[in-house]
């Protein structure tokens, strides 16, 4: 499988690339690990005239702890570098264990975070989880840029708000009050298989009781779902078996999915009712995010 | 990166990679795929192709000692780094002890799925000396073999690594 043809820049600044994306227009692509673009360019799939390569960018890769708490996660830090991080271990281990279940080893050491996001393919592992831990995206263009909740950032299948000259440089996770969060994800197989439906959760628990819960489903519609009635009515409850039985049904029952070669959209709704209720037990029971 | 166009007004990009230890200056098109380079440019036919989609892990080399699929990377995204193929591996013509393991474990049916194996399992020893069989497992998940049902496979990475002791 060969690749066609296309013009390559490698700038060697940020302002370089964003000015060369709008430059070259809608047929230049960004590359920062290539996992997805290039096997979309093999099927025939994507058809860029130009591809602008991040690879010169330095500073992007980072993944480290601001003096206020945030924690900074470089938009081309690789899979395999977010389940290394000292940081995340520390402070978001959910975000470790889902970088964990993607892809297979070979991919998760060049496939990078940013990458994840902005191809916004519905059973992508990391935006449940980003969004229910509150991440904000920091998007760099021709004319500045801007921050703004990873939850809006997606429009529809491969498609966000992401403008042609805009390259995503970092994600900010400054959420300080959650007490607990984890990511489920059932596949057919462990390794190197999509999400047939996937529910990250992320909770603030004072006793038994819960303040906060943020309910994320993936695979289930077209973008990443917050399942924001299951939410509700777990806000402000003392938590038992039952409600989180209830949960799970009212999140099942907000979720939109269809049929495909990985699952009928009956077995996928039951599949959000189970899960979101292990994933709602999980991380109440952990005690830490 | 210098840039070079032929008389067709073809581009060019002129990159040094180091493979194996030795560096090599070639000038390759945008659209050259690591994985091709290393075995048309280079004549460094150890590293296959399979799906060529980051599936089957026929073609994974080590990109600064860790395991990439070269069908997923392009030439020119590899520049400046260190790629290390299954040909890097023996040293004065002596097989490395993962080699001679899975020779002797009768790890080998087909032999396509070989190469990259050996090389996910060379990055697990080299970062992790006393893999348990769920990271022998875990580190070759990325591979596949339709041969041999992997039982005698990961029991030659697991004699290597006991063999390092």
């Amino acid at each position: 499988m060969y690749l066609p043809d296309f013009e390559y820049y490698a700038p060697a600044t940020l302002s370089e690339a964003c000015e060369l994306l709008e430059k070259l227009g809608p047929g230049a692509k960004v590359i920062a690990g290539g996992t997805d673009i290039l096997s979309k360019m093999k099927q025939e799939l994507l058809f860029p005239k130009a591809i602008v390569s991040l690879k010169y960018l330095s500073g992007l890769s980072e993944i480290r702890l601001e003096s206020n708490n945030d924690v900074i996660i470089g938009a081309k830090a690789t899979h395999n570098s977010l389940i290394d991080s000292p940081v995340l271990q520390e402070k978001y281990p959910s975000l470790c264990n889902a970088a964990h279940q993607m892809a297979n080893n070979q991919v998760r050491n060049i496939g990078t975070v940013g990458g994840n996001i902005v191809n916004a393919v519905p059973s992508a592992d990391l935006p449940p989880l980003l969004i229910a831990l509150g991440a904000k995206i920091k998007l760099v263009g021709t004319n500045g840029e801007r921050v703004l909740p990873l939850e809006d950032f997606f429009t529809g299948p491969n498609e966000s708000i992401i403008k042609q000259d805009e390259i995503l440089t970092e994600f900010i996770i400054s959420e300080q009050s959650l007490t607990g969060s984890t990511y489920i994800k059932f596949a057919l197989r462990r390794s190197g298989a999509l999400a047939v439906a996937s529910v990250a959760v992320a909770v603030a628990m004072e006793g038994n009781t819960c303040r906060k819960a943020r309910i994320v489903l993936g695979a289930v519609a077209p973008i990443p779902l917050r399942a924001k009635k299951a939410e509700e009515m777990l806000t402000g409850k003392e938590i038992t078996d039952e409600l989180l039985e209830e949960a799970g049904s009212v999140a099942s029952a907000e979720s939109k999915p269809i049929s495909d070669i990985r699952g009928s959209a009956e077995y996928r709704r039951d599949l959000v009712r189970v899960l979101t209720r292990r994933a709602l037990r999980k991380a109440i029971n952990e005690g830490h995010v | 990166m210098q840039k070079i166009e032929d008389r067709s007004e073809t581009k060019y990009y002129l990159i040094t990679l180091k493979v194996n230890g030795d560096s090599y200056t070639r000038a390759v098109k945008a659209n050259t795929l690591l994985v091709n380079f290393l075995r048309e440019e280079l004549d460094l036919t150890g590293t296959k192709k399979g799906c060529e989609l980051g599936d089957c892990g026929s073609c994974t080399v080590l990109l600064d000692g860790k395991p990439v699929n070269s069908c997923l990377v392009l030439a020119l995204e590899a520049e400046g780094h260190e790629i290390t193929t299954i040909e890097g591996l023996s040293q004065n013509d002596k097989l490395d002890k993962l080699q001679e393991a899975f020779v002797e474990n009768a790890a080998i049916q087909c032999g396509y799925c070989t190469p990259g194996m050996i090389m996910s399992a060379k990055a697990l020893l080299t970062r992790n000396p006393h893999p348990t069989e769920g990271e022998v497992r875990e580190a070759i998940a990325g591979n596949l073999c339709r041969c041999t049902g992997y039982v005698n496979i990961v029991k030659a990475i697991m004699s290597a690594a006991e063999e390092q002791q």
